[in-house]
């Protein structure tokens, strides 16, 4: 399946980066990872395309990371269906203290506007 | 998440637990804070165990009871406030709050079998009067849009709403001016656990 995977940097963005690559490695999913700009995180685009790619390279995985700018939703929107993807893949969501799960701004966009299927990563 | 906005105007003063009170449906209700006995936190485990998974916000309460547990673990520390609604030795429903960086989070859940009786504004009430003598400034909490009863009953209790534009509403509520009471996280007495926005009956 062709998949695409957008990350911004925060928590749970990395979470659903580790078992995109897992899962992909498994499947033979065909994987793109996209860095999105997400404004709520403190976390660098160079940094967070590091980090996947060294998650890339570790499960032995030949997928393209890419960084993208503009608003995050809709540029993940967009080159799910130019490239036809099948799916996106995000973050499941900011927990709180008390185990309130709000979803981000990005995922709210993507699960509206998307034609493709999206997970939300737990 | 610290730009949270809150009201400028601090609330009113809250009646502090213990208070007693009779529902709609004739029961005599006791609002307490949480003691921290073992009957106690069993009460509250057998409560969130018989809870409707349909009033269930945003993940909590969790399914199970060992998840439950976890969960309880977590909100009943030292530096969180909780109250409980108790019905002779049931508990009837349970409002929290959770240090948040530098305010607290709410939440109010009031079980199935209790609900409509006006127990959730007692509760409420009685945690927000609880916080208020432990000094506590600011509280927010997120509602699910469509969860109209509970929005109101925050609305009624002075709660504004601070963010609009997600899936949930995120309202503010003011206790404390700032300068005075404790900063989140510096509760001395500890607290109880607490209830969510699910199965508040609004009234």
């Amino acid at each position: 399946m062709k998949v695409l995977c957008g990350i911004g940097g925060s928590d749970d963005s990395f979470r659903a980066l580790d078992r995109t690559v897992e899962r992909a490695a498994v499947a033979d999913d065909d994987l793109t990872v996209a860095v999105v700009e997400n404004p709520d995180s403190s976390v660098e685009p160079d940094e967070i395309a590091r980090r996947a790619e060294s998650a890339i390279e570790e499960a032995a995985l030949d997928a393209e990371v890419r960084l993208v700018e503009g608003d995050p939703g809709s540029r993940l929107v967009e080159i799910a269906e130019t490239e036809g993807f099948e799916e996106i893949v995000l973050g499941g969501g900011h927990t709180s203290p008390m185990g309130k799960i709000t979803i981000g701004s990005i995922a709210e966009f993507v699960l509206l506007n998307a034609k493709t299927s999206v997970t939300l990563v737990r | 998440m610290s730009d949270r906005g809150y009201p400028e105007a601090v609330a009113d003063e809250f009646p502090a637990p213990p208070t007693e009170f009779t529902d709609r449906e004739g029961r005599t209700v006791e609002v307490r804070p949480y003691e921290g006995t073992e009957a106690g936190y069993e009460a509250l485990v057998e409560m969130y165990d018989a809870f409707d998974p349909a009033d269930r916000a945003q993940g909590i309460p969790p399914g199970g009871e060992e998840r439950i547990r976890e969960w309880l673990d977590a909100i009943l520390g030292d530096d969180c406030l909780n109250v409980i609604a108790w019905c002779g030795d049931e508990v009837a429903g349970h409002a929290t709050l959770v240090p948040d960086e530098d305010a607290y989070e709410l939440a109010i859940f009031v079980h199935q079998e209790y609900q409509r009786a006006g127990i959730g504004t007692h509760l409420i009430r009685g945690l927000l009067g609880h916080g208020q003598a432990e000094g506590i400034r600011k509280v927010w909490l997120t509602v699910e849009r469509w969860n109209r009863a509970a929005v109101s009953l925050y609305k009624k209790i002075g709660f504004e709403t601070s963010d609009a534009e997600s899936f949930e509403l995120e309202m503010g509520l003011r206790l404390n001016p700032d300068g005075g009471g404790e900063e989140a996280g510096e509760i001395e007495n500890g607290g109880e656990p607490g209830a969510g926005d699910s199965g508040t009956d609004g009234g």
